[in-house]
């Protein structure tokens, strides 16, 4: 005992008699006060390097903590050099009575007027403490909105949440609020710093506390995705400004996301310093909703980008093989029960097999494709395939594919049993069938290399996810290319929009009928998934185009889905890039180019 | 009439527990003189010297009780407490800062801890079960059920997790297992898994310690039976493995302040700054204090809990090194009061029942004035007789009332 309490008396002979000096406050009404150092949030890079989000010093404006009413009153004086809302002055001091002992800040991103203001009337305002901070800058603008989401002032519910831990975080914080920046906030964040203040009875700050030594803190880490920026912003340049879609490109090699584009989108940079109550308003009043990422969120029927799951199943179950003709030709309709079910093509396309019938998208094959194939196994191979799934792309939020697992989801749906004719819309990627062009893309990256597709990921070097399988002998991989090959080839739907000089280009249109028809569109929505690389070689690049209410998949998406894949393939392959790519672009400036001609004499006749 | 008096027995220890409670209020008084004045702290005092009435005259009735109803007392109480203890873990409620600590009941309005009860409690159950036996406590074999007595309300009041009490009991069952007559050699060598476990942190050291432990054990073999020195071994081989699980299960907070008492600059903010505001405080003390009521950091709210965990920090401030001196002297003689009683009595009961009440006293006071300096980590345990709180303030009574009943029998 004695000796236990021999300790504690020297202790406090130390502290109080001999180290007094060191821990005694300068003057008798001093205190210490905590200021946080804000570190850097890590850059962002795109694939090749290219800096697409960094910081510039910024300032920010810090209110010490002290008594409620003294707060309120030096608020109300600063609110005359610069914007402070009532709303703002009371969230303030519901964080004053929250979190007492920290600094409040006012402002995290003031203008360089405001804080000049503010510094030039130091005398006036003895409690304000005006730092540098870094502020958040985005290259690229709008064409990368939707890759980059954006960073804003951390909320009271965030703040509250467990997301967001209180040894990290702290009222006045920017942190990630959409896309990357919200996905990546942990490692982009960085660890801010502190440092110890003394400060007078008044609230002005007499100097440091050399007690404690500065913790400078931790900038972010950096972050690099797959995407490569320049091919984001050729795909803003050629996406037409006035319709609605997505598109998104995958690397076959790894899954890696090359472009991931939404349009509309919005300019994260207007969010940055808090956005105006006037711009937001505005950007959620538009019916075309620009904040909507409509790669991840949105949901559309398939339509006969579909076709291409049900002959991968037809060939997986054997009921068909690549040459098997079904055996009722295609007149431009087909009856079953007492109902007829249209083709697209009111001529018909009589006789197909696998791959005339994709190049065709001949609806009456798929029908009775889907009827050999019967609706259990149908819905079974589908689901177990993964289209009522998520992809788990690295983005805060993803929507999940709607199809049918089972039978059920026709009485819980719709109220009654489902009937054997259901197998027929489901076959050409229509009824109870939804999917993300996330979705889709991931399938026609599986389609592009062996039948398995990784998980789609927008940072580089990071593995998420398993990989999708589609389970399809390599020959049959063979024989939907083939199909696909068709679509483009002569003759095909979406040839002339999507023949290109260097790469050859295999997809599939899709015109998706959607019955919601909004402001009076009723048009069907435009797809077009595919894939391109040299020819005779291996894909290069897979690439998904939605054109909400644009018609036709060939007319409107297909070139898109080219321009996008000529683009990238010419910066791989070291092709200077040029902004008239397909034969379509040429002939609409100009004759028709001789790397046409050379390819394809027998069209060229056929026209003359 | 000699009953009435009894307390007389022991005047000077009575009186100067009479002289600290008071203190006490007063300091309550002072740590609720602030810049921005709050209903709670502000009339802290007067609720504490209303318990303050109630305590005094329950420690007059506890020491008119015969020996032999609170002999009697011990089993059920410990049942009780025991009981308590174990429904905090699941309707248990936290308090103040510490509301992620599962540590108190709630009756109605009334609210109250169950690990206070319980540590007198296991006080006087022990007393009973070591006083009962002949031979003195030789072997780890002999120390095995008793040590489980200890053990069973430490280990509940660690699961709260509430480590401040927790460090009580160990004082409670190194004192009174001292005083049963254990070889100081075979209470080190209990103590070793503690702090095997401490060690644990860094794999390098604790080998070596482990090697330190064999080489001692093998060195006094001859005192030691072999499955006692295996079981040595083989506990402080557990105490290592269980330390990560152990250290997981810690509130952040508390993993935290050990940290912090390691390198205060760990982490500043929170429990570091606890920490440094306590240091100025009592650094800006210096010899003289800065007065009654008139210390700075106190008065502007910068303390953690001043009127309770951290209410020496207050009388560093306000009363300086005299003032902490002073107040270490007056804890130092009313334990050292403690021991005298125990030598005296001839009663083995009575002589374990005051030991396990010093060794309950001496961990708060050591690890609560400890800790505003940083000598001990920062753990949510009161000062006896000074900090604020009701039923603490009454249990301390009590047991003074119980050791001054049971020492002063016959």
């Amino acid at each position: 005992m004695g000796i236990l309490m021999g300790i504690l008396t020297v202790a406090f002979f130390r502290l109080q008699v001999l180290r007094s000096d060191t821990w005694e406050l300068r003057a008798e009404s001093n205190r210490i006060r905590q200021l946080p150092i804000p570190a850097p949030r890590g850059t962002i890079h795109d694939r090749n390097g290219r800096v697409i989000a960094d910081n510039v010093p910024g300032y920010a404006i810090t209110l010490l903590p002290g008594p409620p009413d003294s707060i309120r009153a030096t608020l109300n004086k600063m609110s005359q050099y610069m914007e402070i809302s009532d709303e703002r002055i009371e969230s303030l001091l519901a964080f004053l009575t929250r979190y007492g002992r920290q600094p409040l800040v006012v402002d995290s991103d003031a203008d360089f007027p405001v804080a000049s203001a503010l510094q030039e009337r130091r005398t006036e305002f003895p409690t304000v403490y005006i730092e540098m901070r870094p502020r958040r800058r985005y290259f690229g603008g709008e064409a990368a909105a939707h890759v980059l989401g954006y960073v804003g002032e951390i909320t009271a519910d965030e703040l509250a949440s467990a997301d967001f831990s209180q040894d990290l975080y702290e009222q006045g914080m920017v942190v990630g609020k959409a896309g990357v920046e919200k996905q990546y906030e942990s490692i982009l964040q960085g660890r801010r710093g502190l440092k110890y203040v003394e400060v007078d009875a008044r609230g002005r700050i007499v100097g440091d506390f050399g007690a404690f030594r500065v913790d400078p803190g931790e900038g972010g880490e950096s972050l690099h995705l797959n995407i490569d920026i320049e091919l984001q912003e050729w795909i803003h340049h050629i996406f037409p400004k006035s319709l609605s879609g997505a598109v998104i490109a995958l690397d076959p090699e790894d899954g890696g996301i090359l472009a991931l584009y939404s349009n509309p989108g919005y300019d994260p940079n207007d969010f940055v310093s808090g956005i105006s109550t006037e711009l937001w308003q505005d950007l959620n009043a538009d019916n075309r909703n620009p904040l909507f990422n409509r790669v991840v969120l949105g949901l559309y029927p398939p339509a006969s980008t579909w076709k291409l799951a049900v002959a991968g199943i037809g060939l997986d179950l054997g009921v068909i093989t690549p040459d098997d003709k079904m055996p009722v030709p295609c007149t431009g309709s087909y009856v079953f029960g007492d109902r007829s079910y249209r083709c697209w093509d009111p001529d018909g396309h009589g006789f197909n097999n696998l791959a005339e019938a994709i190049g065709n998208s001949c609806d009456v094959y798929f029908y009775q494709l889907g009827l050999r194939i019967g609706l259990d196994p149908l819905l079974r191979r589908s689901t177990e395939i993964g289209f009522s799934r998520k992809c788990g792309i690295d983005l805060p939020q993803e929507s999940q594919g709607i199809f049918p697992s089972e039978r059920e989801f026709w009485e819980r749906r719709f109220g009654y049993a489902p009937r054997e004719g259901e197998v027929l819309p489901l076959s050409i990627g229509q009824g109870p069938n939804s999917q993300t062009p996330l979705k889709i893309a991931q399938f026609y990256l599986a389609l592009a290399r062996d039948g398995s597709a990784p998980t789609p990921v927008l940072a580089r070097g990071l593995e998420i996810g398993d990989t999708w399988a589609l389970d399809l002998d390599p020959d049959h991989m063979q024989a939907l290319r083939e199909g696909l090959r068709k679509v483009t080839a002569p003759g095909g739907t979406a040839h002339f929009g999507t023949a290109l000089e260097h790469w050859e280009v295999l997809g599939k249109t899709g015109t998706a009928e959607h019955g919601l028809s909004q402001a009076g569109l009723a048009e069907p929505h435009a797809w077009f998934a595919g894939m391109a690389g040299p020819f005779g070689g291996p894909p290069g690049i897979v690439v998904v185009v939605i054109v909400e209410y644009g018609e036709s998949g060939s007319a409107i998406a297909a070139p898109i889905m080219a321009k996008t894949a000529d683009y990238y393939l010419r910066k791989k392959y070291s092709i200077p890039t040029d902004s008239v790519q397909t034969y379509l672009d040429h002939v609409q400036i100009g004759p028709v180019p001789t790397w046409y001609q050379e390819r394809y004499p027998a069209v060229i006749g056929a026209i003359r | 009439m000699r009953q009435l008096t009894k307390w007389l027995l022991e005047p000077s220890l009575v009186l100067a527990v009479l002289a600290l409670t008071c203190f006490g209020v007063a300091m309550i008084y002072s740590a609720g003189v602030v810049h921005i004045p709050n209903d709670v702290t502000q009339n802290a005092w007067i609720r504490q010297g209303t318990w303050f009435v109630l305590a005094v005259t329950a420690f007059i009735v506890v020491t008119r009780v015969p020996v032999r109803w609170i002999e009697w007392v011990a089993l059920p109480s410990y049942t009780l407490s025991i009981l308590l203890l174990v429904s905090t873990l699941v309707v248990g409620t936290g308090v103040g800062t510490a509301a992620g600590v599962k540590s108190w009941i709630q009756i109605g309005s009334f609210s109250f801890q169950p690990s206070e009860i319980a540590k007198i409690a296991t006080i006087l159950f022990l007393a009973r079960f070591l006083s009962q036996r002949k031979d003195p406590l030789n072997s780890v074999q002999d120390l095995l059920l008793p040590a489980l007595l200890v053990g069973l309300p430490l280990a509940l009041v660690m699961l709260q997790p509430d480590l401040g009490t927790a460090m009580a009991f160990g004082g409670i069952l190194f004192a009174m297992f001292f005083w049963a007559g254990t070889p100081v050699i075979l209470l080190l060598l209990i103590a070793s898994p503690v702090l095997g476990l401490i060690l644990s942190y860094d794999t390098i050291i604790w080998s070596g310690y482990m090697v330190a432990l064999v080489g001692f054990l093998y060195l006094f073999r001859y005192r030691l039976l072999l499955f006692e020195s295996v079981g040595v071994v083989l506990a402080n081989l557990a105490a290592g493995t269980v330390a990560q699980p152990l250290w997981n299960r810690l509130a952040i907070y508390q993993q935290n302040r050990i940290l912090v008492f390691l390198d205060p600059e760990v982490d500043p903010r929170g429990a570091g700054y606890q920490l440094i505001q306590s240091k100025v405080a009592v650094g800006s003390g210096g010899v003289m204090g800065q007065g009654f009521t008139l210390g700075s950091q106190k008065r502007y709210d910068f303390l953690p809990e001043q009127h309770t965990d951290f209410i020496f920090s207050v009388v560093g401030e306000e009363l300086g090194f005299i003032g902490t001196a002073l107040g270490i002297l007056a804890f130092s003689f009313i334990l050292g009061r403690l021991v005298h009683m125990a030598t005296r009595t001839p009663d083995p009961f009575a002589g374990l029942v005051v030991l396990g009440i010093f060794g309950a006293w001496l961990a708060h006071i050591f690890v609560n004035i400890g800790m505003t300096v940083g000598v001990v980590p920062i753990t949510g345990i009161p000062l006896p007789f000074v900090s604020y709180g009701g039923t603490f303030l009454l249990m301390c009574w009590i047991s003074l009332a119980i050791a001054v009943r049971v020492a002063h029998e016959g």
